[in-house]
């Protein structure tokens, strides 16, 4: 017969999410719960998990590059990847906004995500570009349009990251892939797990950024 | 032989640091426990080994309850003012990129060398982890590279990264908590019943209805969650392994990636994902708080598709 009471722990992880809860809290009860309800008793479970956190310990370490990145903001990284968003100025929405995306797709691939982002970068040069842009080539831009401008502006800069990032090998979500596998016995090179990122971020670079050049054209037809 | 303790050597030790650190800085009002958290960080990555599992399993609660319960706090240690930095930026241009790249470039040309070359040959590292050694190795080529080029104050490395760290908080530990979930969802057969349930849905030897499936169900589960790390242990342990690859032969290093990726098309469509797409649309000051979300759905629906295919086509040639 099998036992299916271990899905409450799945069960738990959603509900704990849902609800908004601290997720190391929810984390941990769902393990405790998950592996009480397989027949462990509770020592057995902490121990279960004590183990499973050390053999993941590998995690951690990408947390050693801050020093480095902390450095370089220290003398001014961020201002200077602002400077070389301001660089993309003379282009229209669509195509500014195309740039944007592959700077981020590719800064976040060599592991600078931290240059960019929606306080950083998008709210204070990003957005307000891509609406400069609207206004000069459309004229004045409805409330709708600047909504949707704002938007997209936003909205890039998630795909760029989303689709950028796992480029990077010591990314957190590479070596949680290759952690969860090798727990199933398929111990992979975090390098392996990155290169299958590639196709996926071109995809993204193209989807997303012919659905800025239709924007583009969308603006056009608004124009008075 | 250069094995992974080193590198939680060193980790460790810059973990203590910041716990070190954050025990000095009267400055926030919750050092003590950003020192707790930190230094069990630390204690982990130095001793973990020493401790036993059951040790380590309560130094895991200990770490939850201090973020759990709201014992850990953002702290601002000194830093440079904004002037400093702009004109830090004008001054040094585009070559302040340059320290940062020397970080993947030492870790991709260190692995092409020691597989490609006789080197590998010496049997100096340990097996399938060069990457992160050589990633250890830049980071410390590059902090060298900085500190001849610039010549900070000899705490700034820590305290920029301590300030960057705190910043980020209980997620930084996040990741290897969900990994440490996932292990417990195998050992307790979760895998299992979730592959038993779904191979009596979908018509066994249908290859691509189970991918579709794992990567719609790496996407709801994200929406539901609002985090594509939570939902891969169990995606993994429910599809991807027992079906995809245990089942169908599927290559785990494509069902793995692309897999999680089919995941983060979820977080662009779920407000579940609170950082990233309600937070921008208050930013930016949006009437509609779900105006990021409805921007990115278009673009993350056909990326979804995209990714279930990648999967079937890659992973089973």
């Amino acid at each position: 017969m099998t036992n299916y009471w271990p899905l409450l722990g799945i069960a738990l992880v959603v509900v704990g999410f849902a609800l908004r809860m601290n997720p190391m809290l929810v984390v941990s009860a769902s393990a405790i719960v998950t592996g009480l309800l397989g027949g462990m008793d509770l020592v057995q479970v902490i121990s279960t998990f004590g183990k499973a956190f050390n053999d993941n310990r590998i995690i951690a370490i990408v947390w050693i590059v801050l020093p480095v990145i902390g450095l370089l903001e220290r003398h001014g990284l961020q201002q200077r990847a602002a400077a070389l968003i301001r660089g993309f100025k003379n282009a229209t929405t669509g195509r500014l906004l195309i740039l944007y995306l592959l700077y981020r797709q590719l800064t976040a691939a060599i592991g600078l995500h931290s240059t960019a982002g929606h306080p950083q970068t998008v709210r204070p040069l990003v957005a307000p570009m891509a609406l400069a842009a609207a206004e000069k080539q459309h004229g004045e831009l409805d409330e709708d349009t600047t909504e949707t401008v704002k938007a997209y502006a936003a909205a890039t800069d998630n795909v760029g990251l989303f689709f950028g990032e796992d480029i990077f090998f010591a990314i957190g979500s590479i070596v949680l892939i290759q952690q969860t596998l090798v727990t199933y016995g398929y111990n992979l090179a975090p390098l392996e797990l990155a290169v299958w990122a590639i196709p996926s971020a071109v995809c993204a670079f193209l989807i997303h950024g012919l659905r800025l050049l239709l924007l583009d054209r969308r603006l056009a037809r608004r124009a008075p | 032989m250069i094995t992974l303790h080193w590198l939680y050597a060193l980790a460790g030790a810059m973990f203590a640091a910041f716990a070190f650190l954050s025990a000095l800085d009267r400055s926030n009002p919750k050092h003590f426990g950003n020192a707790a958290f930190w230094g069990l960080m630390a204690l982990s990555l130095l001793a973990g080994d020493l401790i036993g599992d059951f040790g380590n399993g309560l130094l895991v609660l200990g770490l939850a309850g201090l973020a759990g319960f709201g014992f850990i706090g953002r702290s601002h240690p000194p830093t440079t003012s904004e002037e400093e930095r702009e004109a830090w930026s004008q001054r040094l241009g585009n070559t302040l990129f340059l320290p940062a790249l020397i970080i993947p470039i030492t870790a991709l040309v260190g692995t092409l060398l020691y597989n490609y070359t006789p080197l590998g040959g010496y049997g100096w590292i340990e097996a399938k982890r060069e990457t992160y050694v050589f990633l250890g190795l830049g980071v410390l080529l590059a902090l060298a590279t900085i500190f001849i080029w610039l010549k900070p104050p000899p705490l700034a490395p820590l305290q920029e990264s301590r300030r960057l760290i705190d910043a980020i908080g209980w997620a930084a530990v996040l990741p290897q908590m969900l990994a440490a979930l996932g292990v417990l969802f195998a050992a307790a057969g979760v895998g299992t019943v979730i592959g038993e349930v779904t191979q009596a849905i979908i018509p066994k030897g249908n290859v691509f209805a189970t991918v579709a499936v794992f990567g719609l169900g790496m996407a709801m589960f994200t929406i539901i969650m609002g985090n594509a790390f939570a939902a891969f242990p169990v995606m993994a342990a429910a599809i991807g392994v027992p079906l995809l690859i245990q089942g169908y032969g599927g290559n785990p290093a494509v069902v793995g990636a692309v897999g999680m990726l089919a995941g983060f098309c979820g977080t662009l469509m779920t407000p579940m994902a609170a950082n990233f797409n309600l937070v921008p649309a208050a930013l930016l000051e949006l009437k509609d708080q779900y105006g990021v979300i409805r921007a990115q759905v278009a673009t993350a629906l056909p990326l979804l598709v995209v990714n279930i295919l990648i999967i079937y086509l890659a992973a089973f040639r």
